[in-house]
């Protein structure tokens, strides 16, 4: 995307004015998208991206300027304005030398192939037929089928010099049903950071029928209990009560500014000893997958919570050199017009050893989640909700009515204690995860487990 | 000055987005016999400062641009967009979105907006001041703004952030079927983020204050509101479940009204994903409840005098005293029921093809001076949502269903009391927009799509202990 030499130059004039730290992100970023609704394809949309972003950092202050125009000239402009807030500031001009290894990144070019637009195509009328033919109460359906190819590169005045390529493609399937009690949605996901070859592992004609039937079954369903009650979370149905209950509190941005309740908590248990969490941006092709961040450090595994005891945060280059320390692989941005944050990756709990259907044979009356929809926290009290897109009764031990949709509503370090069954059935979705307006992939994992009480947000009294 | 009309740009501002209608215009042209071309172009400047422990965090200043083309042939529609207005990527764009719609399914409704008569409102949302502020006076206002907050209260234990943000974006639509139309528009923010402390107990609050540019925004705004917000839920336990009228203050129910929107779309009634569909005429709301959308009112944080498909913003009623009057149409989905566009097209930038949408909804006002104080009295007993949580997971305008988790106070004897959190509030849109009890005076335009404006709404189930 850009020469080295150009690289060096750049980043020695970000440093002008002394600075302790620059660094040039580089994106080149291509998508195309299809969406078939009501019947029809719609829309087939294109995009295309490419710009850099620069900082520079100056003791505390962080300079910050992006730029679409990949020219020398357009870069150094960049890098000036970057460097504004050095000025009058110590470390003085230095001449930067890149050395560091290039192409951190997994090679995808070689691996991911790329449908043509009536692949796409037929792949959604594919899904349209499916969910349609699930029964005559579906009343809409619409299905929606995106692939990008990211290709970042990334250079610093440590002289690294790191570069990856992703490709992510996802498809979807929303359905409505209508019946005598109004309208009811199901929907659902698959994405992969891949190439075309997703479809090779997804079936786009089962994933319509899992949205359809949602749908179909929510018509009859009841009012969802409010009060608290036992949970059982099915396997994979969103893992999104670890990334929601505890994942962006062991953030270390949240951390070193004391906006978290896990804050000054490592080596104490904060958790039921049946919990180890752990964040891996290696997971083989997961959503939240990717080769070098985006400040080009390798993904890696990190543990965070070991048998219930927190054994580290998460940390990306900034927040890991305040504490003297290197940053986990979690600097990620949303695109190069974003700073850098702590985020996560694929995020698991790692699987127990009791049987799934057992946890419900022993669950007297609760709620079973079959499939969760998404959540938020608030990182400094831990209170936080998620929301449920197929739920049911447990009654005497067995699954039966389907609920309607509610929001749960815990905190965070109360309800890391509460489980007391894990199963093996460990599976992952994808999600996005949106933090100060930046939105990047992720993946959340977790198998079949209870909690012995959350509190259920529904209608019913 | 702002979106200016044809005619107003000829006497127009030095600087006004001339040189984007020319360059939409030029690409326009490139259109082949049988196609219809859309072309839209934007760029922005913008600077961010944070604040934190009395030093800049980060500065962040930039300069953006990009293009959105939409090209119909037999009724097929394509689109392309690229994030550069660079000569090389115009050409390219312009042929991906020709591309693009040889693949799209025919559709008798897909056709590009024509002029329909209706004169644009000009509407001023340009401050030629904000390009003469220096970036030292940008940095000096998020510091104090920080500083101040931070010693606003003994119990502020922590400000997380503190923002100072501008922006100023230009655009320009120019199509083969008669459209012609430009804007600008300039803003600016302050918005702070504190803990409070009391003991081991921590709560949050933020405040912020918007305006048209540097000049008006208010850091003392920002700051109270962060601070009260806060320090208020000091002590909060989980309230109890049970049956409640809810107030929600001013900036929940700006987004309350944003998610009965999406049921307003007259895109979601053509497609079946509104329960709304079929009940144009009947009561729909509590007899007290009229909506309005309105983006020539130049108050509303998203006011414009051109819609995203170049035809002016008009006021469009949608429910009466109760009863639903209409939906919000861009021109294909006019099309598909039979209507005109109501000149409510809405995009997200030149990366999102149009749909239509609200931009500046506000419900009729309660009396002059009933304000949040005087909804609490008329309530008497009942829970105060100062704010919510899950609106993404839990509300589903297609069904109606709505289960917010929530922090606030209760109401007794008509006044604020104890603080609670970790609690849910739920209900169905249908259900309450019938049990509407009360429609606050005191009408604020709050960054997003509606007004704000304190509600009051019965029956609602708290889930709690």
């Amino acid at each position: 995307m850009i020469d080295s030499p150009v690289l060096e130059r750049v980043l020695t004039e970000a440093l002008r004015n002394g600075g302790d730290f620059a660094e040039v992100f580089a994106e080149d970023r291509s998508s195309s998208s299809a969406l078939l609704d009501d019947g029809r394809v719609e829309e087939l949309a294109s995009g295309r991206e490419r710009g850099a972003g620069i900082r520079v950092v100056s003791g505390e202050t962080t300079g910050f300027a992006h730029t679409a125009d990949l020219s020398e000239a357009g870069l150094l402009r960049a890098a000036e304005a970057a460097s504004a807030v050095a000025r009058g500031g110590g470390g003085g001009s230095r001449t930067v030398g890149l050395t560091g290894p290039t192409g951190g990144g997994r090679g995808t070019e070689a691996v991911h192939t790329a449908g043509t637009k009536a692949d796409a195509l037929d792949l959604l009328q594919r899904a349209d037929e499916a969910a349609r033919a699930s029964g005559d109460g579906i009343s809409q359906v619409q299905a929606g089928f995106g692939t990008s190819t990211r290709r970042v590169l990334i250079a610093n005045s440590d002289g690294l010099l790191a570069g990856d390529e992703q490709a992510r493609t996802r498809f979807s399937v929303s359905c409505v049903a209508l019946g005598d009690t109004g309208m009811q949605t199901g929907y659902e996901t698959a994405a992969r950071t891949l190439g075309f070859e997703l479809f090779d592992e997804v079936s786009v004609e089962e994933l319509a029928r899992r949205a359809s039937s949602q749908a179909l079954a929510k018509l009859s369903a009841r009012p969802a209990p409010s009060g608290e009650l036992p949970v059982v979370l099915a396997g994979g149905s969103g893992g999104i009560l670890f990334h929601e209950a505890c994942g962006h509190g062991l953030e270390a941005d949240h951390i070193v500014k004391d906006a978290s309740v896990y804050a000054g908590k490592v080596g104490q248990r904060v958790a039921s000893p049946l919990v180890t969490l752990v964040d891996d941006g290696t997971v083989g092709s997961e959503w939240g997958t990717f080769g070098v961040d985006d400040e080009g450090r390798p993904a890696q595994r990190n543990v965070l919570i070991e048998d219930g005891v927190l054994t580290d945060y998460l940390w990306d280059y900034l927040r890991a050199r305040k504490e003297g320390r290197v940053s986990s692989g979690n600097g990620r941005r949303q695109s190069y017009r974003d700073l850098p944050m702590v985020r996560m990756t694929n995020t698991f709990l790692l699987p127990g050893d009791a049987d799934a259907d057992e946890i419900v044979a022993q669950t007297p009356r609760g709620v079973y989640v079959a499939k969760l929809g998404g959540g938020q926290v608030n990182t400094t009290t831990g209170d936080f909700v998620f929301g449920t897109t197929m739920a049911y009764l447990i009654e005497d031990g067995v699954i039966t009515e389907p609920l309607r949709d509610a929001n749960l509503i815990g905190n965070g370090p109360e309800v890391l204690k509460r489980i007391d069954a894990v199963a093996t059935d460990f599976s992952m979705t994808p999600g996005t995860c949106g933090k100060d307006g930046q939105s990047v992939p992720v993946g959340c994992g977790q198998a079949t487990m209870r909690l012995t009480g959350v509190t259920i947000g529904g209608t019913a009294e | 000055m702002s979106t200016v009309t044809e005619e107003a740009q000829a006497g127009g501002p030095a600087g006004g987005p001339d040189d984007l209608v020319e360059l939409a215009e030029r690409v326009a042209g490139w259109a082949r016999t049988g196609e219809e071309v859309e072309v839209y172009v934007a760029r922005g400047t913008e600077t961010e400062v944070r604040a934190y422990e009395g030093e800049v965090e980060s500065l962040t200043s930039a300069t953006s641009a990009g293009i959105g083309i939409r090209v119909v042939v037999d009724h097929r529609l394509g689109f392309a967009w690229a994030g550069s207005l660079d000569e090389s990527v115009l050409g390219e764009t312009l042929a991906e979105a020709r591309d693009n719609a040889a693949f799209a399914t025919a559709d008798e409704h897909v056709r590009l907006a024509v002029p329909d008569g209706v004169p644009a409102v000009p509407v001023d949302l340009w401050d030629d001041r904000l390009a003469d502020v220096p970036t030292s006076r940008k940095i000096e206002l998020a510091l104090a703004l920080e500083a101040q907050t931070r010693a606003a209260d003994s119990r502020i234990r922590q400000v997380d952030s503190a923002d100072y943000g501008d922006v100023a974006a230009e655009s320009a639509l120019v199509s083969t079927t008669g459209i012609r139309s430009s804007s600008r528009k300039t803003s600016g923010y302050l918005s702070v983020s504190v803990i409070a402390g009391d003991g081991d107990a921590s709560q949050t609050g933020g405040g912020f204050s918007v305006g048209r540019g540097f000049d008006g925004l208010d850091p003392d705004r920002a700051t109270d509101d962060a601070v009260t917000r806060a320090v208020r839920l000091l002590g909060a336990t989980k309230g109890p479940s049970g049956r409640s009228t809810v107030v929600f203050d001013r900036r929940m129910a700006t987004a309350l009204l944003s998610v009965v929107s999406s049921a307003l779309s007259g895109e979601a009634v053509a497609k079946g994903r509104s329960f709304f569909a079929g009940r144009v005429g009947e009561l729909v709301g509590h007899p007290g409840l009229t909506l309005v959308d309105d983006p020539t009112d130049p108050r509303a944080y998203a006011a414009s005098a051109y819609d995203a498909e170049g035809l002016a913003c008009r006021r469009n009623a949608l429910i009466e005293a109760g009863v639903l009057q209409g939906f919000l149409y861009d021109t294909v989905s006019g099309s598909r029921a039979g209507v005109p566009s109501t000149g409510s097209a809405v995009r997200g930038g030149y990366s999102g093809t149009p749909s239509p949408g609200c931009r500046a909804l506000t419900l009729a006002p309660g009396p002059e001076g009933y304000d949040q104080d005087g909804v609490l009295a008329a309530v008497g007993e009942g829970l105060f949502v100062q704010s919510m949580t899950g609106m993404h997971s839990g509300v589903n305008p297609i069904s109606g269903d709505f289960s917010v988790g929530a922090e606030g106070l209760m109401i007794r004897d008509g006044r604020l009391a104890e603080p609670v959190r970790e609690i849910t509030v739920a209900s169905t849109l249908q259900r309450m927009l019938l049990s509407l009890v009360a429609v606050g005076g005191d009408v604020e335009w709050l960054p997003g799509i509606a007004a704000g404006q304190t509600l009051a709404i019965g029956d609602m189930q708290i889930s709690g202990t």
